[in-house]
């Protein structure tokens, strides 16, 4: 049941209607049901991964919990102990929790593994051994791969390593915990929530909030409106251009990496804006996952505006866990005594950087299309680093410079321009081909190419591109009110009559200038597949 | 209170405009696929036809009610629509019936050949132009191929939103009112000749029985004609075009004769038929021009006056007013067809509008 299906609109308002109908606690049971109900809808099947998910985790976090106890009643229990014996006490409690930690972790990513990138690996293995003139017997192993997977799994280890790390309090109820996991509107495409930061909302009881419905809506409307009139617009020339570089090379490149650019914003946000829309509809706060991220003036800078969960996610229980572990201190310390305290300060960030930047590539596919745009964006990120000092001294001496508007609209630009040459990598079969098609900009580039005729055969017809460039065009004048301010908010404090007209004319374009139906490609969302 | 109203006035206006834009963005189908609105004209038709013609081109194009009237003053409808698919005759049967009740339905059984559905596009011309009902929805259920949704055809906007680019001034023209008459009595004139001198051959097939969906349909109307008392015929058009194999006319007869139907095969019945392929037909065998349709029309008229001794209306008043109209308007474009043939030596279509 994608959120852009009619069966999703039917199925919402019906629960949208039960639920401000039933009372108190039955709300979040009703959640609970729907998240089951939706998921299904997509295959039955499904349900068993995401019950294995919510088990083991409800298991494993309710060991933590027994164990601490026990802990605390055994400390409660021998005042006499030593703070040495206490400490000891403490390890090895601690060493039992790690245990059920990693079996927690094991069990689920080992799903993941199986699932998502199972086959990848047989591929590549079996390459690997040809080189030596040998094959594995079997490189494909047909396997459904549940919707939203990665998603929700990275949701649930952040849940068990919190509790793992203490943060809060495990939730006692398993149903509770299962509808943190299965909460429909996330379920498919994040945002990647915290359990901490959706519980009160999420398990809260809701009367009817007039003023949350309607910011949902129209919150819901406007995702909407960036999916369906714009991104999905954009599937046909995106694919037509990223499935033959050595027709569509130079100029058509750069505009394929322009319209991804539109397309894949568009789908994320817009996919991100209706599922943050419609739990606010229910009382229920996400967190935002975006923060308009295109005016970063450096691609890390992007990174903490795009996908924000996922990013908290990787920088929380991978990054800082990683950096900070034993065996990089040990590692860091290693190094120092042989190369000095300069490379020993970078070697636990640099590792942990692109340790991460292989988990972050690696989470949106298996491919190594995936594998090289981490490490690109890696490398992109760790230069700038390197190259810090190198702008400080620049800045001071053009300290206007570094202040004008003008100064950050080039880094605005230029940072645009990485995201633009390493999204490539996502339209394109492989690696090889992405770069091919990169390079043909600087070969033949052909801007004359770009006829009319040229545009109608990638799908972009007079119309559509008018459409899309009104809607671009939009979608960047809300970007620019957002900086000051919530623009919903805005919104509200205009007439009711400007209101209705402006979310009137929202819905009706959307009805009519929606690329959807016979004669367009439907659009599943990028984010679904990952 | 007046936050009520001020609600309720948004959402009827939002209703409004819905339904406004609905009806400017579905097609008129003026200049092309004029076909789309053959089905919709026969709600404007009055409701008392001794005969209902119902299937595909192979009547809307071969059967020519006009000549019913003149020659035995049997009062008769085509409903016809292109690659009308058998659940689709059916439920266009059950849906005639809450109009009118005919003495004769007459269905040509080229649609046999079809047992899935077919194409969006004709489904489209089918129910565009039918009235919203609990047939028309059973009919569209049955049709949709696997692309189509359903509820595009409740709300056609969200099939046609796409042609706010291509609107014309038909579509601003006929936004609120419908779309000028083409047929006579659903039936699409053509004057041009272009004949043919031989039967196309038949390309031999793997399989040359009709689908048990087909069948079911066919038993189903078979069933609602007797329960309505109508008599049903089945009958097969003259045209040469698609192949009518005589392994699937040996079905038909064997299942009329079970049924005790009539069944005429007007493609073995030229002698008494007198179509001639090289003068009767305007695209080479597929559809009959106007004389052809006369000369199938003529004979099928005797046949049910012998048949079912039919009324001739052709003194009665209530009747003679309808059909002078339809008999005017009938050699107007006549008139008009020829005409245009005469000036330019061909026809761009079915031409000729009135308002």
């Amino acid at each position: 049941m994608s959120f852009t299906s009619f069966s999703f609109a039917l199925f919402f308002l019906v629960l949208t209607l039960l639920y401000y109908t039933v009372a108190g606690k039955k709300q979040w049971q009703l959640l609970l049901i729907a998240g089951y109900f939706f998921y299904a809808c997509a295959d039955p099947r499904y349900l068993i991964f995401i019950l294995v998910t919510t088990a083991s985790a409800y298991l494993v976090t309710m060991r933590f919990t027994a164990l601490r106890r026990e802990l605390g009643r055994w400390f409660d229990e021998h005042p006499e102990l030593t703070r040495e014996e206490r400490k000891r006490y403490k390890e090895k409690t601690a060493s039992r929790c790690r245990k059920w930690l990693l079996l927690a972790v094991l069990l689920n990513f080992g799903i993941l593994f199986t699932f998502k990138y199972l086959n990848f690996f047989l591929v590549n293995l079996d390459s690997l051994f040809g080189l030596f003139g040998g094959g594995l017997p079997v490189t494909s192993v047909r396997l459904l791969l549940p919707l939203g997977l990665s998603f929700y799994i990275f949701q649930t280890i952040g849940y068990v390593a919190d509790i793992y790390f203490g943060k809060y309090e495990a939730e006692r109820n398993p149903f509770r915990l299962a509808l943190f996991v299965s909460f429909f509107p996330q379920l498919l495409q994040g945002p990647i929530g915290r359990y901490n930061l959706m519980a009160p909302t999420l398990f809260a009881s809701h009367a009817y909030d007039s003023k949350a419905v309607r910011f949902g809506l129209q919150r819901m409307l406007w995702g909407y409106f960036k999916k369906i009139v714009i991104a999905d617009r954009l599937i046909k020339p995106v694919s037509t251009i990223g499935g033959a570089p050595e027709e569509y090379g130079g100029v058509f490149v750069l505009l394929g990496m322009l319209l991804y650019a539109a397309q894949l914003y568009c789908d994320f946000t817009g996919g991100i804006d209706i599922t943050i829309g419609s739990a606010e509809v229910l009382g229920v706060r996400l967190s935002e996952n975006f923060n308009r991220p295109f005016f970063s003036k450096s691609v890390a800078e992007y990174w903490r505006r795009w996908h924000i969960t996922l990013g908290t996610w990787f920088k929380d229980y991978t990054f800082y866990p990683l950096s900070t572990s034993k065996a990089m201190m040990k590692l860091s310390k290693w190094t120092k005594g042989r190369f000095g305290p300069a490379v020993a300060r970078r070697v636990p960030v640099y590792l942990s950087t692109v340790i991460l930047w292989l988990a972050t590539g690696a989470w949106h596919g298996a491919k190594w299309n995936f594998i090289v745009w981490g490490l690109g964006n890696c490398l992109v990120i760790l230069i700038s680093q390197e190259l810090t000092p190198l702008y400080r001294r620049f800045y001071e001496r053009f300290p206007k410079l570094h202040r004008s508007r003008f100064w950050d609209g080039v880094q605005v630009l230029r940072t645009n321009g990485i995201m633009c040459l390493l999204r490539t990598l996502d339209c394109y079969a492989s690696p090889g081909a992405a770069f091919f098609a990169i390079g043909t900009i600087f070969t033949r580039m052909n801007g004359g190419a770009l006829t009319t005729d040229a545009l109608l055969e990638l799908g972009l017809k007079p119309a559509d591109i008018a459409v899309t460039a009104v809607g671009v065009l939009i979608v960047f004048a809300v970007s620019m009110a957002g900086r000051s301010g919530s623009v919903r908010e805005k919104l509200a404090r205009l007439p009711a009559g400007v209101r209705v007209l402006l979310f009137g004319a929202l819905f009706f374009s959307i009805l009519v200038f929606g690329a959807y139906g016979i004669g367009y490609d439907a659009g599943q969302f990028i984010y679904t597949q990952f | 209170m007046k936050k009520r109203l001020a609600a309720v006035a948004v959402c009827l206006s939002a209703v409004l405009i819905f339904f406004a834009l609905q009806a400017l963005l579905t097609p008129k189908y003026i200049t092309e696929a004029q076909e789309g609105n053959l089905l919709a004209e026969y709600y404007d038709s009055g409701k008392n036809h001794d005969v209902i013609f119902i299937g595909d081109c192979e009547v809307y194009e071969n059967i020519d009610p006009v000549v019913l009237w003149r020659e035995y003053g049997i009062s008769s409808y085509v409903r016809g629509s292109p690659q009308q698919l058998i659940w689709m005759s059916y439920y266009l049967m059950e849906e005639t019936l809450r109009y009118e009740k005919p003495d004769v339905f007459v269905f040509n059984v080229l649609a046999m050949k079809y047992g899935e559905p077919q194409s969006e596009a004709y489904n489209r011309l089918a129910h565009d132009g039918m009235r919203l009902s609990g047939s028309k929805l059973r009919s569209v259920r049955a049709s949709m191929t696997e692309e189509e949704s359903f509820l595009s055809y409740l709300f056609p906007l969200l099939r046609y939103h796409s042609r706010w680019s291509e609107l014309d001034k038909n579509d601003l023209k006929y936004w609120f009112k419908p779309a000028p008459q083409i047929s006579c009595a659903g039936y699409l004139m053509r004057v041009d000749t272009k004949g043919i001198d031989f039967i196309p051959p038949g390309q031999e097939l793997p399989d040359y029985r009709f689908s048990g969906l087909c069948y079911e349909y066919l038993d189903k109307m078979t069933a609602l004609c007797r329960e309505n008392g109508i008599e049903l015929v089945l009958i097969k058009a003259p045209s040469l075009s698609p192949y009518w194999y005589d392994q699937w006319d040996e079905q038909i007869e064997e299942y009329a004769e079970k049924n005790d139907l009539l069944y005429y095969n007007f493609l073995e019945m030229s002698e008494q038929t007198g179509i001639d392929y090289m003068t009767d037909t305007y695209d080479a065998g597929l559809h009959l021009n106007l004389a052809g349709a006369e000369k199938l029309t003529r004979l099928m008229g005797e046949l049910l006056m012998r048949e079912y001794d039919l009324t001739d209306h052709r003194g009665d008043a209530a009747y003679r007013e309808e059909w002078d109209r339809i008999a005017a308007f009938h050699d107007r474009v006549k008139a008009h067809q020829e005409k245009e043939l005469a000036e330019n030596g061909y026809l761009s279509g079915f031409t000729y509008f009135e308002d």
